[in-house]
């Protein structure tokens, strides 16, 4: 069976993720509740006829795509999948108000056309003449993860090579009024929004794009290897310590084989205890890292823990503001990803060197 | 190869509550297409859709749901077609076996969106609904009814949605990741969906007639349907009736244009390809296409190309759009079309192709216009969708 190697990295996110060596120049931003998107210089990958009309979702997909196939020094892929929460939800938003607000008449095709889950999928397939494989998942917080399973297993399949895989969120204007509505993003003037002490219910939102290039194949642009994902829909509390167990046995590792954990965090006092008892027991003594104070909640942000994992392996290094503890391991190896969302929807994925 | 087994199904959709009902309306010619009546639209005097004709109140009572729940009609008549497949399937204990469910829609729970959509400010009642939007929302819903706990996912790649959701569930099992999955999709009608297809010119005005030269374009319709798939290991310990098994499947991608089909159908024909290549069977072995036949000018057009460059120089099998007598239920629509092709090889009949008079111009092919009974051991089925998404299955007798 061949294995899964990341071999290419493109990140768009809240922080400088692209043109920067690893996270040196983070900020973590603790008095917004909707983080955006440093947006890349979209001209230097994309048409001018096209970025007026893409939704930025779409074009930070492209792009995050393009620095991907760049960094694993590929022309093109045998397939690509996407994961997606919200998938085009400013197209969304955009359609839909123009049918409500003009009582469904005086409509234009462009944003409906644009408002399918799979248009980031398909406009990287129309880029690069990619008629392959071209799955989108709409999963909430596995949207990702079943995107990487998928990949892992068309791989393992010998059904292809190479292929790009990404998670892709944007935020829209109406959309987080209503999450905040729903108590899903934390109310205005709680400052500071501190994601290790959270003293509320909610999220600070977030938005981005991450791909990367698998291939079954170790190279000089390797950054990991995925060993293992897998995706739970529903998991109590005191199910996870053996559900992570279990899922380490089945790879032949222990907790103890684990350099490094990376939590979901985000600053939810209803659900972060699904994290911090493992951090406080199983964990104690692994390093633990952080990401969500950077990037933000949002359905595909367990994709920017993904590009962090890759490049702490590849660079051997923790920068200080991703780490939830002191401790520290001679090398980083192994590194165990744990993500859920409201007490749903858990990922576990396994990189090693 | 041997495919993996098929189980159970369950459906709802405008033709019938039940894989019973939905056949006898296949085999009786009773159509579901008609004027829309559980959403109010301005086009209601002008399209015609393949609605079904329960109210989200009559749902919420036959699935038994609490008062204050907040499920969309997406998930509602998902979790109606869903538990019918469990039943169907004799499955009694759900978690017993490494199970899991892959799901697919294109609009989610977008039909409570929209209805509710400036209101949400006013009335505190309504934010439950907030919640139910997104794709994944229905999965978990259904998950929830059905007490399953595994893996759940769902795909979205538009009208091709639900092949590729029952493709990546027989990929599960083969692969030994899964024992048992439920795989399918679910969407509702939509003032969304519907407005979205009318800006493209592509909704008829007329019932829908595929592949006929002078088609005017689609009916939009809602449905929900899930298969059973279950492993040999499974089918052999509980000695399982199988009903049929999915033996190929293919996924390509067009890479022509957001929402058009090229002209020589690349993505279809590198599907069905792929889904030959899987199956081990040749192109000859196919008894019936269920074609994806939308009736649209540009579908049926690049469809019937790809079959002939599949095809060659041997003879096109039987094939009909079913499309007459559901309208196009987008992500849904392979999933129902999965269960019509079991049902055609159960049963050795060839739909007809409703509403088919004139033969395109562009091409010498003619779909089955009348009932027709012959034995069946493979149909092909095909799903396309916007972003170029190509999908071809295959079913076997087993």
């Amino acid at each position: 069976m061949k294995k899964t190697y990341i071999n290419g990295v493109g990140c768009i996110s809240a922080q400088k993720t692209f043109d920067t060596v690893f996270l040196e120049e983070a900020v973590y931003n603790q008095n917004e509740t909707i983080l955006s998107v440093l947006a890349p210089v979209y001209k230097d990958f994309i048409t001018p006829t096209a970025i007026r009309r893409m939704a930025k979702g779409v074009k930070n997909g492209i792009v995050a795509s393009a620095l991907a196939l760049k960094d694993a020094r590929l022309e093109n892929v045998d397939a690509i999948i996407t994961g997606t929460g919200l998938g085009c939800i400013e197209d969304s938003e955009k359609f839909l108000k123009n049918i409500l607000d003009n009582n469904e008449e005086f409509l234009t095709p462009t944003s409906f056309i644009q408002s399918t889950h799979n248009t980031v999928g398909a406009q990287i397939a129309l880029s690069l003449q990619c008629k392959g494989y071209n799955f989108t998942y709409v999963n909430g917080a596995v949207s990702f993860e079943s995107a990487i399973l998928d990949a892992k297993m068309q791989i393992e399949e010998n059904e292809a090579n190479s292929i790009l895989v990404g998670g892709i969120d944007e935020n829209g204007d109406y959309t987080t009024s209503l999450f905040k509505l729903a108590g899903r993003i934390k109310q205005d003037g709680e400052q500071p929004y501190d994601v290790l002490n959270p003293t509320s219910t909610g999220t600070v939102f977030g938005e981005g794009a991450s791909f990367f290039v698998l291939e079954n194949e170790k190279k000089d642009t390797t950054y990991a290897q995925i060993l293992d994902v897998e995706i739970k829909n529903t998991l109590e509390e005191n199910e996870i310590e053996t559900e992570i167990i279990t899922f380490l046995n089945a790879n032949n590792l222990q907790i103890s084989d684990v350099d490094a954990v990376v939590f979901g965090l985000n600053g939810n006092i209803t659900f972060d205890s699904y994290y911090t008892s493992l951090a406080e027991n199983a964990f104690a003594k692994t390093p633990q890292l952080y990401y969500k104070h950077l990037s933000g909640e949002y359905d595909t942000a367990s994709a920017f823990a993904l590009w962090m994992a890759s490049k702490v392996i590849r660079t051997q290094e923790i920068p200080e503001i991703i780490k939830v503890n002191s401790v520290e391991k001679p090398a980083y190896n192994t590194i165990l990803l744990y993500n859920q969302l409201n007490g749903k929807n858990h990922s576990f994925t396994l990189l090693s060197k | 190869m041997k495919g993996v087994a098929i189980t159970g199904m369950g459906i709802i959709s405008s033709i019938g509550n039940s894989v019973e009902e939905n056949f006898i309306s296949l085999i009786e010619n009773k159509i579901g297409i008609t004027r829309i009546e559980n959403i109010s639209t301005v086009h209601a005097d002008v399209i015609k859709v393949g609605e079904i004709k329960k109210t989200n109140a009559e749902l919420v009572n036959e699935l038994e749901l609490p008062e204050d729940n907040n499920f969309s009609r997406t998930a509602m008549i998902g979790a109606f077609a869903a538990k019918q497949a469990v039943k169907n399937a004799g499955i009694t204990s759900i978690n017993e076996f490494r199970t899991g469910l892959i799901s697919a829609t294109s609009v989610g729970g977008m039909d409570m969106t929209e209805k509710h959509y400036y209101d949400y400010f006013k009335d505190p009642e309504l934010t439950k609904y907030i919640s139910c939007h997104d794709g994944g929302d229905v999965a978990d819903k259904i998950a929830e009814e059905l007490g399953l706990k595994g893996m759940v996912t769902t795909i979205s790649t538009a009208c091709s949605s639900a092949a590729n959701s029952i493709m990546l569930g027989a990929r599960l099992i083969k692969n030994g990741k899964l024992d048992r999955v439920i795989v399918g999709g679910t969407d509702a009608l939509a003032k969304f969906t519907i407005n979205g297809f009318k800006t493209l010119m592509i909704l008829s005005d007329d019932y829908n007639k595929p592949f006929d030269n002078n088609r005017k374009g689609l009916n939009l319709g809602e449905a929900a349907a899930y298969l059973v798939l279950e492993s040999d290991e499974i089918v052999e310990k509980q000695n399982k009736k199988v009903l049929a098994r999915v033996s190929g499947y293919g996924n390509a991608n067009d890479a022509f244009h957001q929402t058009a089909s090229s002209e020589n159908g690349d993505g279809a024909y590198l599907a069905m390809k792929k889904a030959f290549e899987v199956s081990g069977l040749k192109p000859n072995e196919i008894d019936y296409i269920n074609v994806h036949g939308t009736a649209t000018p540009n579908n049926d057009l690049s469809e019937g190309r790809a079959l002939l460059r599949i095809y060659e120089d041997l003879k096109v099998p039987d094939f009909s759009s079913t499309k007459p007598y559901t309208g196009h239920t987008l992500a849904a629509a392979a999933a129902i079309e999965a269960i019509y092709s079991v049902l055609a090889i159960q049963n050795s009949v060839v739909y007809p192709n409703l509403n088919f008079e004139t033969p395109m111009e562009e091409f010498d092919l003619k779909p089955q216009t009348s009932l027709k009974m012959k034995n069946i051991e493979h149909v092909l089925s095909n799903s396309f969708g916007f972003g170029g998404n190509c999908s071809t299955l295959i079913f076997s007798k087993s």
